[in-house]
């Protein structure tokens, strides 16, 4: 039993990163329609920043908060610099750009940073918790990790829910055609939307390298997981990315606990298969399947 | 003239690739009257609306509205210069509330006192329309088409629109729910002085309210006079209207 809760909350503190890329995901999606391959890739850049201004400063909130900011200027800068250039065009020019950017952002922190592997610190202890005598399989960087995702998932439902931004991005979501004969400039919300996820994933990066070392390509199976977790999620669903994320981590946390951790790549294609085949559309979306 | 206009649509060539839907159409909508733009299908009508919001770019031709051209501006920029469009179809956002859709209507309303501005103008669409009051907090998408209609038009009104282009408000609506509609329409020439280029299939119904009518055959203006002067040509009812 011990195990299992063991398991179960790491799991948690886990799913919560893939949460993060997928919330990323998800907010481009809804408003462009396009599936951001080099989100991770994003993440990994910010990253590598938020080192560089670590080692440099010694202070790990200054390089926590530059990750944040260069995300949020690396994802508005893409949208208008790049992606806007393909946003009206077919499906298939979104993929090919987007997995140009991935490429492009990997060789390019492996020209600047090198390819070796390097250790990124956490923002708290990584020392487990006990309850008692208890070890609950979490430490105060997974509290803090799971907290992080959460407020940012929880700030991002109140900028929808209750302020004009909010509305003009779902709106903008929902039907541009119409956003935009109600003067909402789109251009512009569309920007804000992928600086957003440039934002949601610069924090993901950050929670996730001290378990992970950063390299270039060290968020690539983190983009797999997140992405999975968007798609359990339905894609359209910033709760359903949060809550897709969680199950998600539990069940691999709990295979690679029980059965061996050679078995997680497996049972996460398993888990995306498995919803894929049960509801195709998520478990979040509304949006009905088309038979073709 | 064109300066008295409060719309004016001058010479103007549109489509969507291949030969040009719109062939050189000119019109000119005055101050606090309600134009009818009829026609079969495929005349244009929704074309034309849809290239004066911006949806489409004209490749030749002025749209001025306040003297302003607005021809090849996108559709926020149209909207924000007082041009509210209500599309084919409705364009209610089912996804959110009714409320949530009118707050869009009066985002438009900045400034200083914008907030206050928007609150007021929400407070007197709700008192104008009671049955948007008592469903403000339901979504859009579980209205009637009729309630969808009224949302969609009060929506559009808390632009504060110069120009209202509705497109088939009639579609899908039960006859009761037309008349409805269009007396709508002519209490807000009457009672707000707005300016209205209505397109209608219902050209019947759209005569008797409008002050003038257009009618499009193949993306040419094939007739511009009065509404009443319309319905009295027997021969251009039957040949272009189909009544």
């Amino acid at each position: 039993m011990q195990e299992f809760v063991e398991f179960t909350l790491g799991g948690v503190a886990f799913g919560m990163i893939y949460a993060a890329i997928g919330l990323s995901l998800v907010l481009i999606w809804r408003g462009t329609r396009i599936l951001n391959y080099s989100q991770g890739a994003m993440a990994m850049f910010t990253t590598y920043v938020a080192l560089i201004v670590i080692n440099h400063t010694g202070n790990y909130w200054e390089g926590f908060a530059v990750a944040l900011a260069s995300g949020l200027v690396l994802g508005a800068a893409l949208e208008w610099v790049v992606v806007r250039r393909i946003e009206d065009k077919p499906p298939l020019n979104a993929v090919i750009v987007t997995i140009g950017l991935l490429i492009f952002l990997e060789g390019l922190a492996g020209i600047i940073y090198g390819g070796q592997y390097r250790s990124f610190p956490p923002a708290f202890s990584i020392v487990g918790l006990t309850l008692g005598s208890t070890a609950l399989g979490i430490s105060r960087n997974d509290e803090f990790t799971a907290g992080a995702v959460l407020a940012a998932a929880l700030g991002l439902a109140a900028l929808f829910r209750y302020t004009s931004v909010g509305l003009r991005l779902r709106a903008t979501a929902f039907n541009a055609d119409v956003a935009r004969l109600l003067g909402v400039r789109i251009g512009r919300v569309l920007t804000l939307g992928w600086a957003l996820a440039g934002l949601i994933g610069a924090l993901a990066g950050v929670l996730v390298t001290p378990s992970t070392f950063l390299y270039p390509n060290s968020m690539d199976s983190i983009f797999v997981l997140g992405f999975t977790a968007a798609v359990i999620g339905g894609l359209e669903s910033p709760v359903g990315a949060v809550v897709g994320g969680i199950v998600l981590g539990v069940v691999l946390n709990l295979a690679g606990g029980y059965l061996g951790s050679d078995l997680v790549p497996i049972f996460g294609l398993a888990v995306l298969a498995l919803v894929l085949m049960v509801r195709p559309s998520g478990l979040f979306s509304t949006t009905a399947v088309r038979q073709v | 003239m064109t300066d008295a206009a409060a719309l004016a649509v001058q010479d103007v060539v549109a489509g969507y690739g291949g030969a040009p839907v719109l062939d050189g159409v000119s019109i000119l909508v005055e101050p606090a009257t309600i134009t009818a733009v009829l026609g079969a299908n495929g005349a244009g009508k929704t074309t034309l609306l849809r290239t004066i919001s911006g949806l489409v770019r004209p490749r030749q031709g002025r749209i001025t509205v306040g003297g302003a051209n607005l021809a090849r501006k996108p559709p926020e920029a149209v909207a924000r210069a007082g041009v509210a469009h209500v599309p084919e179809g409705q364009g209610v956002i089912t996804e959110l509330t009714v409320e949530e859709n009118l707050r869009l209507g009066a985002l438009l309303r900045t400034g200083r006192k914008g907030r206050a501005s928007r609150a007021a103008a929400l407070a007197e669409s709700y008192q104008r329309f009671g049955v948007l009051a008592k469903r403000r907090h339901r979504a859009a998408g579980t209205l009637s088409g009729g309630e969808r209609q009224i949302l969609v038009i009060a929506r559009a009104l808390l632009a504060a629109p110069r120009v209202l282009l509705l497109d088939e408000p009639s579609l899908g609506l039960a006859p009761m729910v037309v008349a409805q509609v269009m007396d709508l329409v002519r209490q807000l020439r009457d009672d707000s002085g707005l300016t209205v280029l209505l397109v209608e299939q219902n050209a019947r119904s759209a005569l008797r309210i409008a002050d003038r009518g257009v009618v499009l055959n193949l993306g040419k203006v094939v007739a511009d006079a009065d509404a009443a002067e319309l319905l009295a040509d027997v021969g251009l009812r039957r040949h272009y209207l189909g009544f």
